[in-house]
């Protein structure tokens, strides 16, 4: 038993955390958020450079061969600097895909452009009816030649307008909501058909509403078997869960010493509001979230490669989180005061985040009844 | 990061679960359940004494003084197959209280004296800490030692004492100097339950055991050499005895098991034909619970890890009093809430040879849960446990 990271590991923490601190600094993030694309994209190629982007992809195809342990360490990073690159549905689920299922000449043409920065994914498994269900299709995909024809609307695709490619799940056969019958592909996102509706999103990100018509997608596009696409986006999924868990646990503990410091320099009634007691017991709690969400984390991370336990590892991380990163948010909110409400200060864009790490891949009551199955 | 067991570590569990196959049946029948006053002092003893005899009993002490000279990893598989056995566990006060404090800071003469009689369980100690003014404030406390020749004449009163029934000793911090500040006048004594002046009063609890005692000190004469360390410095000693071995506290092991029974108590128990735990509302709690405890068995094994290489558990370990009690405390609260109607009867008030009515499962319940309430209230309640982290930790 050893919980430890490796010098790898830990060179690896210290370079991202060196380029964020120095490069990606809030008042930067506040500009480029809210410029007209929504990032800048010298961070992405820089990203490149530092390995990131191939860091957990496998070695014969451009990558670096690391382990889940390298994504969670990235991401605790993001998390703390509110990174908005997309790297999970590019990175984790986009190359996690294509890795573990993909044809040769797929995982050929994709990988290495992963690796490099060139290509950037988003997925879009979420439709309007479904809320987390990811077996409820309406979207269809039906076989014609050697093409399959995409129809249907996708909801909210997160990093969706930097995308070039979509991982678009779609019915191939079977009713709406049936395990069976759910296949994976690969999208051009510039292919006749696909029309997207670009919005910002609270959390800083962007996100797209995406129309298929009678999309043509090669067949070559069709990542694993037709029909057994189920098994691959719940492993894609459970792997960015454990991903944004990660990234979570980042955010928290920035929000748990902002708010510490906060308190140190804050003065009321003559003193240090955080002589007192009522507000030092909440940041303990917040203090004891913080580390129960670094533990589901590592439990999580560590469990993925294991088939028999890597669902119910997530699920219970996904409610872990959810809850601490909820408590976390609110109670730095609540303790910078008038302060924590201003769009000014940087606690209440990562009270956002946390928010909305809780909803995607499923809210607390979606893993809690999952975990409970 | 590797979760995996040695294969040296693997044979040691394999070890140690063989040693407690062989040694559960031998056991009086009383260990297996779980409230603590239902058990006689032989009872409490038949098990460290099978462990003294393995030479397992003090699994924290150095080997000079007696352990078995396990690492942090060794003890940590010891007990997860005690819990998982649902063996019992031994009582801490001579063991991980006040033999750690007599190898640290006593004499020659005293470990001597002491520290055999503590491993082979011929002595019983229990803990003279709180008082009726001196609880979460137990600086203030007020049982006065007054020096006379050879020995300290001892006045005053100790409460909350755990088991003071069956004790032979008790260690006791006492005022020896009321004119300082009350941190530094304060002295470590050991004392012989059998000493003429002490009175030993029962309180009785929630769920009606005679668990805890109030120890009452007239004029009780204390030879000098039954002090530990210097005169005055008791609260250091004290101090070192309340973070020693934190890491046991979060009682992981023991709570998941315990969460097992749950889950079969409420596969038993029925709504509208529907087992308990298939109905939404129920297992909604029992996932919560679970998955709360499988983040604290991280934060438990991540301290350990620490310990492992040398660290000593600091006020990090706040987390695992605060959180194990809280998760303790709700699995009694669910067991409690599952048998329905069945948590009514008053087991106690019943014959010696009467049986309580309903299932099995269901005897116990609601004690377990007005007792539990103690969890975090003791040890430094989970307040106090809070103020060490936001000072400690937290720099507050």
């Amino acid at each position: 038993m050893d919980f430890s990271f490796t010098e790898e590991q830990t060179l690896l923490r210290n370079s991202v955390a060196r380029y964020l601190a120095d490069n990606y600094k809030f008042e930067d993030w506040r500009k480029f958020t809210r410029s007209e694309t929504g990032r800048d994209p010298r961070h992405w190629a820089q990203f490149a450079e530092l390995g990131l982007l191939a860091a957990p992809l496998p070695e014969a195809h451009g990558g670096l061969g690391g382990d889940a342990l390298s994504t969670m360490i990235v991401m605790e990073e993001f998390g703390r600097a509110l990174v908005v690159e997309p790297y999970v549905p590019t990175v984790v689920i986009g190359g996690g895909l294509i890795d573990r299922a993909g044809s040769d000449a797929m995982k050929e043409e994709f990988l290495p452009r992963i690796a490099s920065g060139e290509s950037v994914m988003a997925f879009a498994f979420a439709e309007p009816q479904g809320r987390f269900n990811l077996a409820d299709l309406a979207t269809s995909a039906k076989k014609s030649g050697g093409n399959y024809v995409l129809s249907g609307q996708k909801s909210v695709v997160l990093g969706a307008p930097w995308a070039d490619t979509l991982i678009v799940t779609a019915r191939t056969s079977g009713g709406q909501r049936d395990a069976k019958g759910v296949s994976v592909f690969l999208v051009d996102k510039n292919a006749k058909g696909v029309s997207c509706r670009d919005f910002p999103t609270v959390d800083g990100n962007r996100a797209s509403e995406i129309t298929f018509e009678n999309v043509e997608v090669p067949a070559a596009r069709l990542i694993g078997a037709a029909d057994e696409g189920l098994a691959l986006i719940e492993r894609a999924t459970d792997d960015a869960i454990a991903a944004h868990a990660a990234e979570a646990t980042g955010a928290m503990k920035m929000l748990v010493d902002a708010t510490v410091e906060y308190s140190k320099t804050r003065k009321q009634f003559g003193v240090p509001i955080g002589k007192f007691q009522a507000l030092q017991h909440r940041m303990v709690d917040m203090f004891v979230n913080y580390e129960q969400a670094v533990s589901i984390t590592l439990m999580v991370t560590l469990k993925l490669a294991d088939d028999a336990e890597r669902a119910k590892a997530a699920s219970a991380a996904k409610v872990q989180i959810g809850r601490s990163g909820r408590f976390v948010g609110q109670g730095a909110v609540q303790v910078h005061g008038g302060m924590g409400m201003t769009d000014e200060l940087n606690v209440g864009h990562y009270f956002k985040r946390l928010t909305m790490l809780d909803t995607l891949y499923g809210n607390v009551d979606h893993h809690l009844k999952r975990y409970a199955a | 990061m590797d979760l995996t067991f040695s294969p040296e570590e693997e044979a040691f569990r394999a070890e140690v679960r063989a040693f407690i196959a062989e040694a559960k049946p031998s056991l009086p029948k009383a260990l297996g359940a779980p409230e603590l006053a239902t058990r006689t002092k032989d009872d409490y003893l038949a098990w460290h004494k099978l462990l003294y005899k393995k030479g397992w009993v003090a699994p924290i002490w150095p080997k000079e003084y007696g352990g078995p000279g396990w690492s942090v990893t060794q003890r940590f598989i010891f007990n997860q197959e005690s819990a998982n056995a649902e063996m019992p566990t031994t009582l801490p006060f001579g063991l991980s209280m006040v033999g750690p404090v007599i190898f640290t800071f006593g004499n020659d003469a005293q470990k001597k004296k002491y520290l055999p009689r503590i491993l082979s369980g011929e002595d019983w100690w229990c803990q003279g800490y709180s008082e009726p003014g001196a609880g979460s404030d137990l600086a203030n406390l007020r049982t006065k030692a007054v020096r006379e020749g050879d020995h300290y004449i001892v006045n005053g009163q100790k409460t909350w004492t755990t088991l003071a029934q069956y004790a032979d000793w008790i260690f006791c911090l006492v005022r020896t100097d009321p004119n300082v500040k009350p941190q530094e006048g304060i002295t470590f004594l050991l004392i012989d339950m059998k000493t003429p002046g002490i009175t030993v009063k029962p309180i009785i609890v929630l769920d009606g055991a005679h668990e805890v005692n109030d120890v009452f000190f007239d004029n009780v004469k204390v030879p000098v050499e039954n002090r530990v360390g210097e005169e005055n410095k008791g609260w250091t000693y004290a101090k070192f005895l309340l973070v020693h071995e934190r890491t046991g506290i979060a009682g992981t092991a023991r709570s998941k098991k315990a969460v097992e029974r749950l889950k079969e108590i409420a596969r038993s128990e029925h709504v509208d034909g529907t087992p308990l735990i298939e109905t939404d509302a129920f297992s909604r709690k029992v996932a919560e619970l679970e998955i709360e405890l499988s983040a604290l068995e991280f934060t438990e094994l991540r301290t350990l890890a620490q310990e492992a290489k040398g660290h000593m558990a600091g006020p990090e370990s706040s987390i695992l009093k605060i959180r194990g009690t809280e998760i303790q405390q709700r699995i009694t609260e669910l067991t409690e809430e599952a048998v329905g109607y069945y948590a009514f009867p008053y087991e106690r008030a019943l014959g010696a040879n009467e049986y309580p009515p309903g299932p099995d499962y269901a005897a116990g319940a609601a004690g377990r849960y007005f007792n539990m309430r103690k969890a975090s209230i003791y040890g430094g309640s989970n307040e106090i446990q809070r103020n060490i982290i936001a000072k400690a930790v937290l720099g507050l």
